[in-house]
Order: C-alpha cells, then structure tokens, then sequence
C-alpha cells in the first residue's frame, strides 16, 4: 500500500502537534475594544514579571483547531469503556455511568469547598455515611478520607504508626524503633512510604509458595527495634496470606503495629474483614476497589482506615456526628433521627492536614453511589465474581503458560514467559501482541520476585464470553510463539505506530518541543 | 548462557568484584544486565561516602524496574563510574569493562573470600532460574 497524503482537516492517524498545526494570525476569541485608554504593559506590571523571551512557536490556532486537534488525539486512547483492561494489581473495574451521574449532581458539584459546616451538612453526611460503610467493610472504625491517592493513603498510615509510636513510647524509645518491614513482593510504595516517614526498611522473603516466610518475619522481630510490618493481602502474587492471624500476633508481641496495603481488597471486600484479621491500619483506593475512575493518574481518593487505638492520630478536620450534650458519637445511627455534623479540628494527637480541604470529594460520591447501588450482598457478589473469573483465567492458560504457583489466585493470577523463552519470545513481546488482539495487556516485569511476570486481573467487570476471548488470544499468541516467533517478536502491527524504542525513549527523553530551527541548533551543539 | 568470568568474584544479588590490591571494582553481572533489560539510568554513590556489606549504594533502572545494586564488600568509595550517566547503556554492552560502577578501598578485605566464585555463582543462577 502506497502512502498517501491526508488533508489536513480530515481525520489523520498521524496527528500532527498542535505547535505544527499553528498558522501566523490565527486566534480563537475576538475582545470588544477597550473603553478606557490603552496603556503599556510595561506601565502595569513590575519588568520582573515579565516575560522577555521570544514567544516563537507557540501555536496559533482557532477554538475549531484546538478542538479537532485534541479529539483526534483522544481516539486513540485505549479505555474501559472500550474492552477488557486486564491490568493486575490495578483492578481496572468498569465504572458505572450511574456514579457519574451522582457526582454531577448540581448541589454537590456547585458546593463552594469553604462553605460553612452549617451550611452544608448534606456534602457533609455523605462523608460521614461513606466512613460508616468503609469502617463496616474493612472492620476498622477511624476512617479519613483526604489521601488522593493509594501511596498517599498508605503513608498517611505510616504517619500514624510513627505518631502513635512516639506517643506510646516516647521520644527516646521510638528511636530505637525505627525499622519497618515490608515483604520482597510488595508494591514499590510501601518502601517510599516507610522511608519518607522516617523508616528504614528491612525486607521479608516470600517462600516457594509465594507467602511471607514465617521464620524469617520471626528472626527480624527478635532484633527489637520494629515499628510495624507494610503487608499487601492478598499479596501482589494474587495469593491471600493465609497466615495473617499468626503474622499480625508475630508484629504485635513484637511491639510493632500491622499496615495492610489495601490495593487488593478487591478480593476481600463483603467477604473478609482486615480488622478481623489483627490489621491496624489500612488504606483503600477507592478508584480500585469502589468504581471511581482511575483518570490519568488521578484524582484518586485512598481512604485511610484504623483501629479506634489510632483513630486520635488520623488526619484534621474529622467529620463527626454531634449528640446533644456537644460530644461526638461515632455509633450513631444514620437512620434514627437527622444528623448534625460538625468538622472537628479539636485533635491534639493528630498528624494534622495530609489535604487540602477534605480530599477529591467528588470520588466520595462516586464510591457511595457505588456501594449503595450493590448493597451489601452485591459487594460480596462482586468479589466472588472478581476471584471466579481470575480462577478461570488461571485454568484457563495454564496448559500454554508457566504459573509459578500452585496456590489457587484470589482476584489476579501471575504467570511467566518461562515456556515462552526457549523460543526467544518474552513477557514485554508477548504483551504486544496482546494488543493486536484488541486487549489492554496486563500488568508486566511485576512482581520483581517473578522473572517474566504477568499479572492479570480481569475484575468482575468481563463475562463469561471476554474471558474466553482473552483465553483464546492468549493461547494463540502462545502458538505464534513457537510457530512465527517473528510476528510476536515485532508486534503490535495493528496499532498506528508500532513497537517504541523505550530504552531510547528513557535514556534521551525529548521532553518539549522546539521550533524547527532551534532544535536544529540544539541538534548540532 | 551469561558470561561469567573465571577470576572475578560474585554477590548472590548478582554483583561481581575484581580485586585490585586493596580496591575493589564493583558492577553487575551479565546475567544481571540481562534480566533487568535495557538499562536506562544508573544511580551512584558519591567518593568518600561509606558502605557496609550488603548495603545498596544505588540503584539501575531499567525499561522494566528500578532494582537496587548492594556492595558486596565494606569500604569507602574511591571512585564511581560517572560515564554511566550519560551513557547507562554500557552496563548492557560491557557490564565487566566500562559498565563498572564503583571502586571501594575495601576496610575488611577478607570479605571477598566468602563470596562466590565463578563456579558457584554459574550453579546459583542456573538455581534462579529453573
């Protein structure tokens, strides 16, 4: 097939950029003139404030252009609402258009964020009512809403570890506890969580079947200086750590406290409870687990759940219910008289703010809409749907793929390229060509214990008849592997660009564009 | 088959040592740089900053993970292979000549000798990945 060229104004797979598109003189707003005389720039804003570069190459372009430009761009996202997106560890779970709806209720979407408490008491009980159902849900009372996002959540649990810790055992004795474990499976962030808070973080080995390694948790706890113990349950292996109890009795004989990274609750959620299981402090990401969107990186919302030991410690302002004598009375119940909320500021033990005003409210909305429109035994429903189908992939492809473990998976299963191999085809090959197939690829390279992971979570979201299409195309792709290696090796050949150079990609990055000429010159030097 | 030189010592978290009098020459093994993939950035201590054994001193990130690279000897940084900034590719290309990273005037030299040779370093990673 020839190349051919596209006039400009009719859809081009190969959108040119914005700056590209620019023509001299052309704008996208007409101002009437001004009724007063003109003055010079100059005469208004201080010389320091003003910018003395040339502004070449910034794009000219009408309201049309624009537009165009970025609907064009915009097609050729890949999205849930497009197919499957079996991205483990993720749990990219449809999003119901229904919460969408809730969240652009006027009252809510139009609610000044400095409205008086007074004034606003129905923002206000839907926080409240959300912390009641997350605290029946993870079996933790304290609840605080402001993280915007997982790590965030996570942290802001950290902090409440070491606050509670120097409280407890004052200033010199939480010095000397300032180890944080956290198991080589884990999500990057516990690390970084555990060393911002002032942790330095010792690591627990998995066993051969794929859980924390008892003796080991038991050796490092003997040295003494444990602050707590970073766990993922079910771990990102998919697998549920079936010694929870006697982990959680290990840490806090050692006088350490148990944070439960709540990124897979997804498996756990009407069915298991982490306060039941000794945990102490959880995060949730509501934009997993309860349906928000996941957007580009955000706005996340990653509650953070505790014990009533810790509830003291958590973020201000809190949302609590007033009784009549001005005490606030975390059991009240919803439905026996009307609410009166107030923010409470009055909480000397408090790590303080972690957010500007009360974090990404609008994901608060879309996550009660969503538990309330499954009730509870929707939400037990949803994850026996999100186990069953992982379990029906993991049947599915293990006669074409390694699966280095035998455990059954709870919500995601972590298979190798390890058969795959022999025939110079690996994990990053084969998740192309996934994308031939019309299938986001899943999660790959994670874990890093696992050399050539996949991690696939197909949530509750897919049937019985995507599951098969993403078992076949799987399968298939195995097939290619040992019939036409080449086809794998080179995918994927249906997308509008082919496969990138991402070495190259990190390790010369173009981060902006120049004007031809310029970056010519930079070219050159 | 990873390359494994006869007269250098190796770390089970797949580093390997070259002995020169009282410095050691530090970098990643051949397998290593093959499991991580195309590395992308190399991240090193600055001279005169100490390490215990087993302690990470920095970390190489490639295409796929950022994996942390832990000295397998005690010592203070001598010298650290700044080239690797510009040009992270040479830990793939040449990961026991110019892909070194660090060279540590040792302060227990006799730490060398309970690590792996190249026989037994060959057997752990055929271990890794069966």
């Amino acid at each position: 097939m020839s190349e051919i060229t596209k006039v400009t104004s009719h859809i081009n797979a190969n959108e040119a950029l914005i700056f590209e598109r620019s023509q001299p003189g052309r704008i996208g707003y007409r101002l009437p003139p001004l009724d007063v005389e003109e003055q010079a720039i100059e005469t208004l804003v201080p010389k320091q404030f003003l910018r003395d570069d040339d502004l070449e190459g910034v794009p000219e372009v009408s309201e049309v252009d624009i537009i165009r430009h970025f609907v064009r761009m915009s097609t050729w996202n890949y999205s849930i609402d497009q197919g499957m997106y079996p991205l483990g560890s993720c749990t990219m779970k449809y999003n119901s258009r229904l919460n969408e709806k809730v969240a652009r209720i006027p009252g809510f979407a139009g609610l000044h964020p400095l409205t008086d408490a007074e004034d606003a008491q129905g923002a206000l009980e839907v926080i409240y009512e959300l912390q009641q159902h997350l605290a029946e849900i993870t079996g933790l009372p304290g609840i605080s809403l402001q993280p915007a996002a997982g790590a965030h959540g996570e942290m802001t649990g950290v902090m409440i570890i070491r606050a509670f810790i120097d409280a407890r055992d004052g200033e010199a004795g939480s010095a000397k506890r300032r180890t944080m474990l956290i198991p080589d499976s884990a999500h990057g962030t516990n690390p970084a969580s555990a060393h911002l808070s002032g942790f330095s973080v010792k690591t627990i080995r998995s066993t051969p079947e794929g859980l924390t390694d008892l003796d080991h948790l038991r050796e490092l706890c003997s040295h003494g200086e444990v602050a707590g113990l970073m766990l993922t349950n079910p771990n990102t292996l998919g697998l549920f750590e079936k010694n929870i109890q006697e982990i959680c009795r290990i840490v806090h004989d050692a006088g350490g406290l148990v944070y439960m990274d709540g990124a897979n609750m997804n498996a756990l959620v009407g069915v298991a409870r982490p306060g039941d299981m000794g945990v102490d402090v959880i995060h949730l990401n509501l934009h997993k687990t309860f349906s928000t969107p996941h957007g580009g990186g955000g706005p996340g919302c990653g509650p953070c759940c505790c014990t009533k030991e810790l509830e003291p410690f958590l973020p201000v302002p809190r949302v609590v219910a007033q009784t009549s004598v001005g005490a606030s009375d975390e059991r009240h119940r919803l439905d026996s008289m009307p609410l009166k909320l107030r923010l409470d500021f009055d909480q000397p033990q408090s790590i303080g703010r972690v957010k500007a005003f009360f974090g990404n409210y609008g994901m608060m909305l879309r996550a009660l809409a969503y538990i309330q429109t499954h009730g509870n035994d929707g939400l037990r429903e949803a994850t026996e749907a999100a186990v069953l189908n992982a379990r029906y992939i993991a049947h599915g492809l293990t006669s074409d793929y390694d699966k280095p473990y035998n455990n059954p998976p709870m919500h995601e299963v972590v298979f190798t390229d390890k058969r795959q191999t022999r025939k110079g085809v690996h994990t990053l090959d084969i998740a192309k060509r996934l994308i031939d197939y019309g299938f986001h690829p899943m999660t790959i390279y994670f874990p890093l214990i696992v050399q050539g992971a996949m991690l696939i979570e197909p949530t509750e979201s897919v049937g019985r008849q995507e599951l098969d299409q993403f078992i076949d195309a799987m399968r298939s792709i195995a097939r290619e592997a040992v019939d036409d290696p080449e086809l794998v090796l080179n995918a994927p050949h249906t997308t509008r660009i082919g496969r990138l150079d991402e070495a190259a990609a990190a390790r010369k990055p173009v981060l902006r564009w120049k004007p031809k000429a310029k970056a010519d010159a930079a070219k050159e030097t | 088959m990873a390359n494994i030189p006869e007269d250098l010592h190796y770390s089970k978290d797949h580093e390997w040592v070259r002995v020169d009098g009282n410095v050691a020459v530090v970098g990643i093994t051949d397998y290593a740089q093959d499991s991580l993939g195309d590395v992308v950035y190399v991240e090193l201590p600055k001279p005169g900053e100490k390490f215990a054994a087993n302690e990470s001193f920095g970390s190489v990130e490639s295409v796929k993970a950022v994996s942390e690279v832990f000295s397998p000897v005690s010592g203070e940084i001598a010298e650290a292979n700044d080239s690797l900034t510009d040009a992270p590719e040479k830990v793939n290309t040449d990961p026991y000549g110019d892909g070194w990273m660090i060279r540590v005037k040792m302060s227990a030299p006799g730490e060398v000798d309970s690590l792996l040779t190249a026989a037994e370093y060959e057997d752990f990673t055929k271990g890794d990945t069966e």
